[in-house]
């Protein structure tokens, strides 16, 4: 499997990724 | 002093941190790309030993100016945001967490690494080989963890935190 560090597009959609599941993470946390 | 503390506090996190951001962004998005097309014509070379120095030096610095900063603005509440003790203080943890990873990530792996590039430590030809994929990777790293961060950061304060969390 590619690493998806190895292109920017992958690089990017990753923070993208990471940043929404913190952000639902964060929600429930603060229980939102 | 809270003029001094929080204005001009935030002020020097915020400057120094967009010149670190920048920086970073400048090698995923530029740097690399560059290097990758000049190793044709010869300028390699010179990028990499009038600019790369350059741009890693304020990079690792400002990386400092940002974190310290960062924490001075904290100040007695550091612990409510890294622990998550209280529910306004948990969007600015997690920027501090992931701010605080950046930055243990620039020094303790990115840095000590492009030393045995830029032959600044000794290193044998393997060892710069693995030095330049595990600084490629760290680096590519801080570029993901700087998106959450930028996230929780710029949400984390007043009106934009009850917007954004409730």
């Amino acid at each position: 499997m590619k690493n998806p560090l190895d292109s920017l597009t992958g690089t990017v959609l990753c923070g993208l990724a990471l940043t929404a599941v913190l952000y639902y993470l964060v929600l429930r946390l603060m229980g939102g | 002093m809270d003029f001094l503390h929080f204005g001009v506090g935030r002020w020097v996190h915020i400057m120094a941190g967009v010149m670190w951001v920048g920086l970073l962004y400048y090698f995923n998005f530029v740097h690399a790309a560059a290097m990758k097309d000049a190793q044709g014509d010869g300028g390699a070379q010179a990028i990499a030993r009038h600019v790369a120095p350059r741009a890693l030096f304020y990079f690792r610095w400002a990386a400092v100016v940002t974190w310290l900063a960062g924490m001075w603005i904290l100040g007695d509440k550091v612990d409510e945001a890294f622990l998550f003790k209280e529910r306004a203080y948990v969007p600015i943890g997690v920027g501090a967490w992931l701010g605080t990873i950046m930055f243990v990530n620039v020094w303790a792996i990115i840095w000590p690494n492009q030393r045995k590039i830029l032959g600044l430590a000794p290193a044998s030809a393997d060892e710069v080989s693995r030095a330049r994929r595990v600084t490629f990777l760290a680096s590519r790293l801080n570029v993901v963890l700087s998106m959450p961060m930028l996230f929780f950061m710029s949400a984390s304060g007043g009106l934009f935190r009850t917007a954004v969390f409730g």
